[in-house]
């Protein structure tokens, strides 16, 4: 264990995992309260679009990522809040659109696209330092923004009508949000990848939701969580030579799993007091 | 809440002119007018889906009017319809949703913070502190929304609109969630808080309304207003009677006859 601590990979590791997971259960608790699971999941799958263009244009595809997630955040939202088309649908067609894309993208691209599968499916031991930079850079800001805005977002969060009546600028405010939450995908692709992000990004949410009540306490549990799962399933694929994206995300359905069924033992118990 | 007081009791707050809405091509509000003033306390009655939440909504600016005007203390409904503390009827927010009681009410005040980046000051806290008060919820202020019963609900929806320090009260069917008790209660309170407010609410409960309101307006598509302290059974036969393909379902009367009974046990 001390030995491996000494490789620079490892530790890129460990720090991104920490990074990514503040982000995540920040931004994964208002995903889980608002019940927007789905529309985080179209924003991931369409920043594959952006990625496949950085293979096309030579440039770092977490930029590609970056500009693709964050148009197909305001794309939903824009177009959903006009209300004049299905959201479920606008979701569905961003989602594959962005995927086709990429494809298209990186079958233009002159030769090899190495590390195409560390994007699709994650690969923690594999974060440049300077990604590390990106993460710290997104981090703050999004923390920044929640901080900035919590009153706002929550009240939008809770009560869409009310928080107009009160002339929030609720529309406004929920494209911020769908970006902040374009961002934290960017981030979370480094560690699961694309198609496993959505996962990484309810899960420990939604358990942190079972057993706390508080929006902000939450977030921290939530946070908690978050790196225990990364750190866990690091360690595990490193041990079983296995991928890491897929390792955390086991884990961490595993356990919430096991949150669901031990909440329902809680809950029989109170009721038969 | 003492700025209502500076206002003329006669002063007019909200006023609708000849206001016109359709959903899609479905004419649900027609011909409207209405003026509220300060000292108001106006019961609106009528059968479901004639459009008594769409007047609401008007005047609260979530719908804008085909035809008409509406106006809050002369302006525009959206820039001042913070002077309006609301009570709606269906829920339009989720009751698991992780937020204390406390922190519901707490959104009242953010229609009246100015600043960018609403945070809360101490006098914000103390009045939702008296808000609690009014509606003897203090002790609940901790709890989660969702372990209250149905009334407690209905009380911590009402102690968020009078957060707002309201000139008017708009309640869309206050009683319906709660019991025949609770809501006689209800009514005693609102009675309380018209000394401070104009007061305007959509009820089925004609029988609780009566002795608590001023005046009735009957509303199905239009608006039948009546000046008057007391409903009798006469009168709401009366003004049932404008909506004359409603009335033959006898659904007012319905109501009444559910009342008396409770009344004798």
């Amino acid at each position: 264990m001390i030995e491996i601590l000494y490789f620079e990979f490892f530790r890129n590791a460990l720090i991104a995992g920490l990074l990514a997971s503040v982000a995540c259960g920040v931004m994964g608790t208002y995903v889980v309260v608002k019940k927007i699971s789905f529309i985080s999941g179209g924003i991931a799958h369409s920043a594959f679009g952006g990625i496949g263009l950085g293979y096309l244009l030579g440039f770092n595809p977490i930029i590609g990522a970056v500009i693709f997630s964050i148009a197909s955040a305001l794309g939903i939202g824009v177009i959903s809040q006009q209300g004049h088309e299905n959201e479920d649908t606008i979701i569905a067609t961003m989602w594959a659109t962005g995927m086709a894309l990429g494809i298209l993208f990186i079958a233009l691209a002159p030769g090899y696209a190495p590390d195409l599968m560390s994007y699709l499916f994650g690969n923690i031991l594999f974060v440049p330092t300077e990604d590390l930079l990106i993460m710290l850079l997104l981090d703050v800001l999004i923390i920044g923004v929640v901080w900035l805005f919590y009153n706002e977002f929550l009240a939008l969060s809770f009560d869409e009508e009310f928080a107009t009546i009160m002339n929030i600028p609720v529309k406004k405010l929920s494209l911020l949000l769908l970006c902040l939450i374009a961002l934290t995908v960017v981030m979370l692709i480094k560690i699961v990848g694309v198609i496993l992000v959505i996962a990484l990004l309810s899960i420990p949410a939604a358990i942190a939701h079972q057993h706390t009540e508080n929006l902000k306490k939450i977030m921290m549990v939530a946070i908690l969580f978050g790196m225990l799962f990364t750190f866990a399933g690091m360690w595990l694929s490193y041990l079983a030579d296995v991928p890491s994206g897929a390792t955390i995300i086991i884990l961490a359905a595993g356990a919430y799993g096991i949150s669901i069924a031990f909440g329902k033992i809680r809950k029989k118990s109170v009721s038969m007091r | 809440m003492s700025k209502d007081r500076a206002k003329e009791s006669s002063e007019e707050i909200i006023a609708m002119e000849d206001v016109w809405f359709a959903y899609r091509d479905n004419p649900v509000v027609e011909a409207i007018n209405l003026r509220i003033y300060a000292n108001d306390f106006l019961g609106i009655i009528g059968p479901n889906g004639g459009g008594k939440t769409t007047i609401f909504k008007l005047i609260l600016g979530l719908l804008t009017p085909d035809k008409g005007r509406v106006t809050i203390n002369g302006g525009d409904p959206c820039e001042h319809r913070t002077v309006i503390g609301y009570v709606p009827q269906y829920r339009t927010f989720d009751f698991g949703f992780p937020i204390s009681v406390q922190e519901m009410v707490l959104m009242g005040r953010l229609g009246t913070i100015r600043k960018p980046f609403r945070k809360y000051s101490n006098e914000d806290h103390a009045i939702v502190q008296n808000c609690l008060e009014t509606m003897e919820i203090v002790d609940l202020r901790n709890r989660q929304v969702d372990q209250l019963s149905g009334g407690q609900q209905q009380k911590v929806m009402l102690a968020r609109a009078l957060a707002t320090e309201p000139e008017v009260l708009l309640l869309d069917e206050p009683t319906n969630h709660v019991d025949v008790q609770t809501g006689g209660h209800f009514f005693g309170l609102l009675k309380e808080l018209h000394e401070k407010m104009a007061v305007v609410v959509i009820s089925h409960d004609i029988g609780a309304i009566s002795t608590t309101i001023d005046r009735i307006g009957c509303m199905n598509k239009r608006l039948y207003l009546h000046d008057s302290a007391e409903i009798t059974e006469e009168m709401i036969a009366e003004s049932y009677q404008c909506p004359i393909d409603l009335i033959a379902h006898g659904v007012p009367h319905r109501v009444l006859q559910e009342h008396h009974v409770l009344e004798r046990k």
